[in-house]
């Protein structure tokens, strides 16, 4: 076929782009798979018992924010290198921000506190559970994530693998975190961080593979 | 540059509204920017090049809802060149049994310049080989003209299920061009 009849025969009868599609994909998506997320947390470990009392903690928001902030990093970033020519602009920073911020406090925490209680600020009861357990809630988001990206073009595979995997990760945090007995900020810094880096190397690693176009 | 970015930006933002004139303005233009685009780098091998400009154009009709229209149309449509072009290496690179064409391809460059246009593998044969739901929607409706409902009609299928046809046939046709371009090169 030569091109001037494929350029007609892709615009003969040409059907208008429906307004807010792809919004209406991710946001879909999102509240899907949040909603498996939470019910899987419910069901398979419960919320936290002292959640009704611990919500006065200032740690206990702090152990929230951190996966909040990354959720939406990560799906600024997802949603932007989705779109052919979109910029990241200053979202990397946006992403390492609270990481790093949870690490200074991490840090703090530790200089401050006798030598042998700084063991159990790091390790806590669940540090063998917590990382694989955030990893296990993230999946229905990494795959509706998948998903949604299935019908966009992304063109920096291994980028928005990642980034799907972080903003993954970060759901599975946040919803973890509803159920984890833990409020010590090295905690939070260490095993939290790896839980959430867990899907994000898992989706750089697939992303090539998975997002072709 | 920059009238060329704010026509084709108008001609885009027509085309998401429904306007096939503004959007058969603005592949036409397209077709011809990217074959000097591909032309530019492929300079070793130029029997690709009008099967790159095909595939480009194909992935920006079925990628058009990504374009957002807050956003600049050249960059868009560059990265979705630039991405077309990286995965041909990337499939040629995987066949290196291959060898690539000699420096003597250069040529004939001037010709094909003037010629351009009709690409090693064939769109309209590869159609033939879709599946009926896929292809009878393609053929009724984008290459025969006639409506959603009158191919509705004429094929049994629903409205929405010629739709879809159309949309995912397009998709498989994309996908195919890829697979033929692995077989032959």
């Amino acid at each position: 076929m030569h091109t001037d009849e494929l350029v007609r025969m892709l615009a003969t009868r040409l059907e208008p782009v429906p307004v807010g599609a792809v919004r209406q994909r991710w946001s879909y998506a999102l509240a899907l798979s949040m909603s498996i997320a939470f019910i899987l947390m419910w069901w398979s470990l419960g919320l936290r018992p002292t959640l009704s009392t611990t919500v006065a903690l200032p740690m206990f928001w702090i152990k929230l924010g951190l996966p909040s902030f990354l959720l939406a990093g990560g799906l600024l970033a997802t949603t932007r290198l989705a779109r052919p020519g979109a910029r990241l602009g200053h979202t990397p920073w946006l992403i390492a921000a609270p990481v790093i911020l949870i690490w200074a406090l991490a840090a703090f925490t530790l200089i401050d506190a006798p030598a042998d209680a700084r063991g159990t600020l790091l390790y806590g009861d669940s540090w063998r559970v917590c990382p694989f357990l955030i990893a296990e809630l993230s999946l229905p988001t990494f795959i509706a994530t998948l998903w949604a990206l299935r019908g966009l073009a992304p063109t920096q595979l291994r980028r928005t693998g990642a980034a799907a995997g972080l903003l993954a990760g970060a759901v599975g945090a946040l919803v973890y975190s509803l159920h984890c007995p833990e409020l010590a900020a090295p905690f939070i810094g260490l095993w939290y961080v790896l839980g959430i880096a867990l899907p994000t190397a898992l989706g750089a690693c697939l992303g090539p593979r998975l997002l072709r176009w | 540059m920059e009238g060329t970015e704010a026509r084709l930006k108008t001609l885009m933002s027509e085309a998401q509204r429904g306007d096939a004139a503004a959007y058969e303005r603005l592949l036409a233009a397209l077709a011809t920017h990217l074959r000097a685009f591909f032309r530019r780098r492929l300079s070793r091998d130029p029997d690709s090049v009008e099967d790159l400009v095909q595939e480009t154009l194909i992935a920006v009709h079925n990628q058009r809802h990504t374009f957002a229209p807050d956003q600049p149309f050249t960059p868009w449509v560059h990265a979705i060149a630039k991405y077309k072009l990286i995965d041909a290496f990337r499939r040629r690179a995987a066949r290196p049994e291959e060898p690539l064409p000699e420096d003597d391809a250069l040529d004939v460059l001037a010709e094909r310049a003037t010629e351009a246009a009709t690409a090693k593998r064939d769109v309209a044969k590869l159609l033939a080989t879709l599946p009926a739901h896929f292809r009878l929607p393609i053929e009724q409706v984008k290459l025969q003209g006639l409506s959603v409902q009158e191919a509705s009609v004429r094929t049994g299928m629903s409205v929405s299920a010629v739709k879809i046809g159309i949309h995912r046939g397009l998709k498989l046709l994309a996908r195919n061009l890829q697979v033929v371009s692995d077989a032959h090169g």
